[in-house]
């Protein structure tokens, strides 16, 4: 028994301990059950990418390698991007770990890494795209990502950005459906994406670049997916979400001045990436919703 | 000009199987054959997409009385009659003939020679899809339904529709002949309030000329929307729909967004019996990895680059038979023709200059509760070929004692056949031990080898090659 325990306690620890864990298992499903899924190749690349630039990064600004949000970030690439050619999958590590240290505002980076290195990549060239239908709707796959992201957001304390997203999102399909007079079996169908549960609960969760009050991140959430709706029916864009979220990252700056709150680190009192140290999580804080509030 | 695209409302049906001779890449030649009626009810649908500009060819293979025949479609927009084509049918079965899955055949060589000769065979299974007539009526204003364009073209009437509410539609298009079935009310109202047109065609009797096969309406539009409304056809219920997409792009394959895309199992080793029946196997294959899929799934059964083809199940298309199929950034037709007239060579077929398309032949069965949604895709940037390829490997039959090898060849006929039969179980939920009779049957079994098979070595035998017996 006590191995077990030691083992949760260790990988417990650390919030991103149960992404990573989480971020693997989604990997090797996609890899294992699409035909269009994940691949090694593409995960070799990314990782390449990321690490090189938080090494850079990291000596640049003196601070610790945090292999761990480079970990997270090319697991997020590589589940979510496809392309013609490994070096997408690597130039969109660089680049989303890389606007991590030179995209920041008051000590706090403004992207989420794995969102905009996709973005980019994405525009840049019609060799990557993202292949949001590829996950199929099947209820196992919906549950498995629930599952362990509630576990995942237990600890990183963001359930309410993912569930606001999902539920903003929803309402938009269904009320559009009704307004149409669609039947509700096809936005039920559309919520039924594995691309767009990997999004809510590991992407736009990211507690680094979220307002850091819970108003904040409500309303961030909801301005994502009512941009995403859009993308969906005004231009047809494909994979809304990620797009929406890159662009609309900037609001974080706004929403933290008009409601601050306490800053997310992933561990309490270390240098971290950003070399600031200033607030803390609480880990044995059950339930709550985020670090100690230090106000500004 | 914006046009959205189509969707069939007929009933379609499907085609036989045809095949034509080529040769082989790796060995040998191919042999033709042909096949009846594979699926009953499909409607084949090219779409030809570069950027915005997009021609769809729809085509059904409808097999009643032309006055019956209509296809209602949502457009976005009013097309022009110059957007609006009919094309010659033998192109949607050449297209169909050069995408379908195929059977290749392989000899074994006498394991007591050492060059390896092979011939390979190649038989294709394809299938066709539905159209209709109109007459013109004052009635519609009363009905809230604007005319706002009128054209013939080929043998069809066409009319562009736009309507205040469903049912006024409705009933005016029952009125006209359309038999518009219970239960559209919904799904036509929800067109109309994405602001959509309705392209309506029916036959004009008094220009069709009698031929039997009605001929695939083209329409040419811009669209940022890449799609495809399937949803009218759902509302009949006469049961699931059958359905083939042929995607032509410069980019790679295309692939479904709303739905998961799927590749049909290939490249696998099945008994030869099948030569004879293959467009039977095709169907049972495609209808149990439906039923894997839930019905959820649209399958690939295609992706090439369509310079060549290894093997051929038919010769490529040609830049002239391209461009009629609406892929408008190919060449000048008077200049330099790429494919045409090229004899198809064996091996890779290596056009004289790139043709710049790339093929995805996809699949679908659906009905209202498994594709509630119209169909979306996307063109992705991967260009790795793909096809539903299926082998046949004829054994060599001789004297197994003439030497060692032809010994130890026909023991591993037996291990074979055993995996060729699970496979074809696997593949089509076919019962196992029906196939191990029927191959039996034709002598593929250990006792149809008319030799005593040698016991099978145990794992340590085969590692250290020691012969306890």
């Amino acid at each position: 028994m006590a191995i077990p325990v030691a083992m949760f306690r260790a990988v417990n620890k650390d919030a991103r301990h149960w992404q990573l864990l989480a971020l693997s298992a989604l990997f090797f499903l996609s890899r294992f059950v699409s035909d269009f899924g994940a691949e090694f190749p593409a995960l070799g690349a990314a990782l390449s990418g990321a690490m090189l630039a938080q090494f850079v990064g990291s000596k640049a600004t003196g601070t610790n390698f945090q292999w761990k949000s480079a970990a997270i970030t090319t697991l997020g690439i590589t589940i979510l991007l496809r392309a013609s050619d490994p070096v997408f999958w690597f130039g969109a590590g660089l680049i989303g770990i890389g606007l991590k240290f030179l995209v920041r505002f008051n000590n706090k980076h403004i992207f989420n890494p794995a969102c905009v290195g996709i973005a980019v990549v994405t525009l840049a060239s019609a060799g990557a795209w993202v292949s949001p239908g590829q996950w199929g709707q099947t209820p196992v796959v919906a549950a498995f990502v629930m599952g362990f992201a509630a576990l995942v957001l237990s600890s990183a304390k963001r359930l309410d950005i993912a569930l606001g997203f999902l539920g903003f999102f929803a309402a938009l399909l269904f009320g559009r459906a009704m307004w149409l007079g669609d039947p509700l079996v096809i936005p039920a169908h559309q919520m039924q994406n594995g691309a767009l549960l990997v999004f809510a609960f590991f992407m736009i969760t990211d507690p680094r670049s979220t307002p850091d009050s819970r108003l904040g991140r409500l309303i961030f959430a909801a301005a994502v997916a009512g941009f995403a709706a859009w993308l969906g029916w005004g231009p047809h864009v494909r994979g809304g979400m990620i797009y929406a979220l890159a662009a609309l990252a900037p609001l974080t700056i706004l929403l933290d001045r008009m409601f601050p709150a306490g800053r997310f680190e992933w561990t309490p009192n270390n240098k971290n990436e950003e070399g600031t140290g200033n607030e803390t999580q609480d880990i044995d804080d059950g339930g709550g919703v985020r670090a100690h509030a230090a106000g500004t | 000009m914006k046009l959205k695209t189509l969707m069939m409302a007929g009933a379609c049906a499907l085609t036989p199987l045809v095949l034509s001779p080529s040769a082989s890449a790796f060995c040998g030649f191919y042999v033709a054959k042909a096949e009846t009626d594979l699926f009953n009810e499909a409607s084949k649908v090219a779409i030809a997409r570069d950027g915005d500009r997009t021609v769809v060819t729809m085509a059904s293979d409808y097999q009643g009385e032309v006055s019956e025949f209509a296809m209602v479609i949502p457009v976005v927009d009013i097309p022009e009659e110059g957007q609006i084509n009919v094309a010659n049918p033998a192109l949607m079965d050449h297209l169909d003939a050069y995408t379908a899955p195929r059977l290749v055949e392989y000899f074994d060589p006498n394991p007591c020679e050492r060059d390896l000769l092979y011939e390979s065979v190649t038989v294709s299974a394809r299938r066709n899809a539905p159209l209709p007539s109109a007459q013109i009526a004052q009635k519609a204003e009363d009905l809230g339904v604007t005319i706002e364009a009128e054209y013939e073209v080929g043998e069809y009437d066409i009319l562009i529709l736009s309507a205040e509410q469903s049912d006024g539609l409705i009933t005016w298009l029952n009125q006209e002949g359309y038999n518009i079935p219970d239960g559209a009310e919904d799904t036509v109202d929800a067109y109309l309030k994405r602001d959509m047109k309705f392209f309506v065609a029916k036959v004009s009797l008094d220009r069709h000329d009698g031929n039997a096969e009605l001929r695939p309406i083209q329409v040419a539009y811009e669209d940022e929307e890449f799609m495809l409304p399937i949803r009218l056809g759902t509302v009949n219920a006469q049961g699931k729909q059958e359905l083939f997409v042929f995607a032509m792009n410069r980019t790679g394959r295309v692939e479904t967004t709303n739905y998961r895309t799927v590749k049909l199992p290939s490249d696998m080793d099945v008994p030869v019996y099948l030569k004879d029946e293959f467009g039977e196997f095709y169907k049972d294959m495609f209808r149990h990895q439906v039923e894997k899929e839930n019905g959820k799934a649209v399958f690939m059964e295609y992706a090439w680059d369509m310079n060549w083809c290894d093997p051929c199940a038919a010769e490529p298309l040609t830049t002239s038979e391209l461009r009629e199929l609406g892929v408008h950034w190919l060449g000048n037709p008077n200049g330099p023709r790429p494919n045409e007239n090229v004899p198809v060579q064996p091996r890779r077929l290596i056009a004289p200059q790139a043709a710049d398309v790339f093929v995805t032949r996809l699949h679908l069965r659906y009905d209202a509760e498994t594709f509630p949604e119209d169909l979306k895709f996307q063109a992705t940037g991967d260009r790795t070929n793909y096809q539903g390829r299926y082998v046949l490997r004829h054994a060599w039959r001789g004297d197994y004692e003439q030497c060692e090898a032809a010994g130890d060849y026909a023991n591993t006929l037996v291990d074979r056949w055993e995996t060729e039969a699970t496979t074809l179980a696997s593949l089509t939920g076919r019962d196992v031990n029906d196939i191990r009779a029927r191959m039996a049957e034709e002598g593929m079994s250990a006792a149809g080898l008319g030799v005593e098979t040698k016991p099978k070595k145990n794992w340590w035998q085969r590692l250290w090659g020691n012969d306890d017996e």
